[in-house]
């Protein structure tokens, strides 16, 4: 939508989305699609194709600026507790939302992740299971397009083959196949939401290894694909139109507007009948506590006082270094191979790899086609040039390897989303605070994740030069958890059918809504439940 | 190893730069394209040795044909985009202003000590780029960045370092599965 767009509301419509990244435009689409007549309200501006080379450019080069334009006063945010949470690293606003710069990983949560407490009688189980995400788990994949393969032993049941084929295995990963055969360990390939070849009228990956943030060609799946497919089923989307706090009824028990502001400075409100939030795991429970009102003090949505509760991310853990022969990283900029095989059982032991007794959380091992330096880039913060550069880059670049993990983190009430009233963003509005810390059980794993780098690189042969252990630690950047699901009202935010407990036409589609958060990364969950919840929504319609 | 227009081409497509047929990207085509029009696009005569100048100074010694390279790259680069061509302008004007007022001559004149000398007496070498900054910082964005970007993002500079698919071109996928070259 251009910058003279008209922005003014919709007569009352069946739905109102607020956010335009997966979730959101996959229900758009999705009711769409149905007949139904929809809006999206996204806070963020439309970014053109045609804008993605320029971008990628920028990428690569310093001194550009943000890709995606994150910062400044629209995003502000605050960070205390024990960990700063690098929020605006870790999210974009903007059509397609995250999706826009997301690596695109997407692979399902195991079976146990929904059982967190009847299996390791930690966090609680899921209202809902793996069995009944399974049919949309199929469905995300096609509608996302996920290229894979079924050489996967760890993975939870499927019967339908992947939409596309997996992309083939890295060299790299053929060293560390053959170190990791010595020792037990079993690699596989690796769900890509990517093309390996074209599919949905898009083109498959031509190398341009810029993934993340920006994929210029259009390869990797971005929610812009579902937010074209809702406009062509006549759906409305406007950006730049952050929606400022959602309005309810006299007795406080349906959503009637939702109240947007507009670059001009004005504010519209946009009634519909039925509302989804769908704004990520930390502006999902901020809008709903902006939107606070005499029925509902202390926030919409919030009679459980969970809301912004048990906010968790997934953490990283990493190990690389050097090998005595060429390891060809840097050709493209996303992984092809990983290990699952200590997802349900961190501890266990292999023919190279001592077990471990203790509790610990899922993790899961990634093998990195993009250790060390990008020559491009670090030719271009070189403090020299010419034959002395040349030089430099031919002794960093070739010989570095490395290991990737992520760590699921228990749900803990502590962790949170609030909102600051010592600051405002640029419409007045206080900003979300961000309260995280990383308790031992996530700790612990950590450090087995390293353990097992740890073997696998000394049975490589590499020289081990860096760690990402529990002191150095960040996260993944997938938030969740914030308006969790539950049976119970006391207890959760959410239904099983992702309706607010308190609010009988509202919705939440978003990594929000999780219980807990395993260790795969987020978005082929969030499109499972997206799609299971759009069947839900226009039910009621 | 020889520079050559086509590894110029292969850059420029990289970022998208769409050719018409049979568009030749020297100076004096775009020149004549722009109609001798001083305030167009197009480099003058001294201007473009400054450019080549300064890329044979960033590039490595063993590269060749650099001023070929240098300005079928810079044509596709600039030719539609005004702005950034007031940006290269004036960063070669400042360049050869330091040249002359440091070293008593124009910068392409100054033998390839001095070129280098004087990049590094500017600050180029530990300036931050920035398209608006101060004199290093705008020397660094459009002259050092803008070339070494030419360079090590296409398979020309980035084979001399063992990648021949860097980050920044379509190079397919292919390459990161084979191993290396024995």
């Amino acid at each position: 939508m251009n910058p003279g767009a008209d922005r003014r509301p919709s007569d009352r419509v069946d739905v109102c989305v607020v956010g335009s990244g997966p979730a959101g435009a996959l229900i758009a689409a999705a009711l769409a699609e149905r007949g139904r007549d929809v809006v999206v309200l996204e806070a963020g501006r439309r970014f053109d194709p045609d804008e993605r080379l320029e971008q990628m450019e920028r990428s690569i080069r310093p001194g550009g600026g943000a890709v995606w334009e994150m910062g400044g006063e629209r995003d502000a945010f605050t960070s205390t507790g024990e960990r700063r949470y690098p929020l605006n690293a870790a999210r974009v606003k903007g059509v397609g939302g995250s999706t826009l710069h997301w690596q695109g990983m997407v692979m399902r949560l195991h079976e146990s992740d929904f059982e967190r407490r009847s299996r390791d009688g930690v966090a609680d189980d899921w209202p809902i299971g793996y069995r009944d995400l399974r049919p949309y788990y199929a469905r995300a994949e096609a509608e996302l397009g996920v290229a894979g393969a079924d050489d996967n032993p760890f993975a939870p049941p499927r019967e339908e083959p992947f939409p596309m084929p997996g992309f083939r295995p890295s060299y790299a990963d053929s060293l560390f196949a053959e170190a990791c055969g010595r020792l037990g360990v079993v690699t596989h390939s690796v769900p890509n939401a990517r093309n390996s070849e074209p599919y949905d009228g898009r083109g498959g990956c031509v190398g341009y290894g810029t993934c993340k943030p920006v994929c210029p060609s259009g390869a990797k799946y971005t929610a812009e694909v579902h937010v074209a497919r809702a406009e062509e089923a006549g759906a409305r989307v406007v950006d730049r139109a952050p929606v400022q706090r959602l309005e309810h009824d006299r007795a406080g028990e349906t959503v009637e507007a939702a109240v947007y502001a507009t670059p001009d400075g004005r504010t519209y409100r946009q009634e519909a009948r039925r509302f989804v939030v769908a704004c990520g795991g930390v502006e999902t429970p901020r809008l709903l506590l902006l939107s606070k009102s005499e029925k509902h003090p202390d926030g919409l949505a919030n009679s459980s006082g969970l809301v912004g509760r048990y906010f968790m991310d997934h953490l990283f853990a990493g190990m690389g270094g050097r090998l005595d022969e060429p390891t060809r990283q840097n050709h493209v900029g996303f992984i092809t191979s990983e290990c699952h095989q200590f997802y349900d059982d961190p501890g266990r032991a292999t023919a190279g790899i001592p077990g471990a007794d203790a509790d610990f959380a899922p993790l899961k091992l990634e093998f990195l086609n993009y250790a060390g330096p990008s020559p491009v880039e670090m030719a271009l913060s070189a403090d020299e040039w010419g034959d002395d550069l040349l030089a430099s880059l031919r002794e960093a670049y070739g010989n570095e390897i490395g290991m990737g993990a992520l760590v699921g983190q228990l749900p803990r009430a502590e962790n949170r989303i609030t909102l600051d009233p010592s600051r405002t963003d640029d419409r007045g509005n206080p900003v979300p605070a961000i309260r995280w810390r990383i308790d031992g059980r996530t700790r612990r794993t950590i450090e087995r994740a390293n353990e097992i780098q740890r073997a696998i690189l000394n049975e490589l042969g590499v020289e081990i030069t860096w760690t990402v252990g529990p002191e150095n630690t960040g996260p993944a950047f997938h938030h969740m958890g914030t308006t969790r699901m539950g049976t119970d009202p006391e207890e959760s935010v959410v239904d099983p059918e992702l309706r607010t407990h308190d609010l009988d036409n509202l919705w939440i589609a978003s990594s929000s809504v999780f219980v807990t958060g395993g260790a795969m990364n987020p978005t082929l969950t969030i499109a499972a439940l997206a799609l299971r919840a759009a069947e839900r929504v226009d039910a009621t319609l | 190893m020889e520079l050559t227009r086509r590894d110029a081409l292969a850059a420029l497509a990289a970022g998208g730069v769409v050719l018409g047929g049979g568009a030749a990207l020297t100076w004096e085509e775009l020149r004549a394209e722009e109609g001798g029009n001083r305030d167009g696009a197009a480099l003058d005569d001294r201007e473009v040795e400054t450019l080549a100048a300064v890329a044979t100074a960033l590039y490595p010694s063993e590269a060749t044909g650099v001023p070929a390279f240098v300005e079928t790259y810079v044509v596709g680069r600039i030719r539609d985009r005004r702005a950034y061509a007031e940006g290269v302008k004036s960063a070669l004007s400042t360049l050869d202003s330091y040249a002359e007022s440091w070293y008593g001559g124009r910068y392409a004149a100054l033998d390839g000590g001095a070129r280098d000398g004087l990049l590094r007496e500017v600050g180029v070498a530990t300036a931050e780029p920035n398209p608006d900054g101060l004199d290093p910082e705008r020397l660094r964005y459009y002259l050092v960045n803008e070339l070494l970007y030419a360079f090590y993002a296409s398979p020309a500079g980035g084979r001399l370092v063992g990648i021949e698919n860097p980050q920044g071109y379509p190079g397919g996928t292919e390459s990161y599965r084979r191993g290396p070259e024995r």
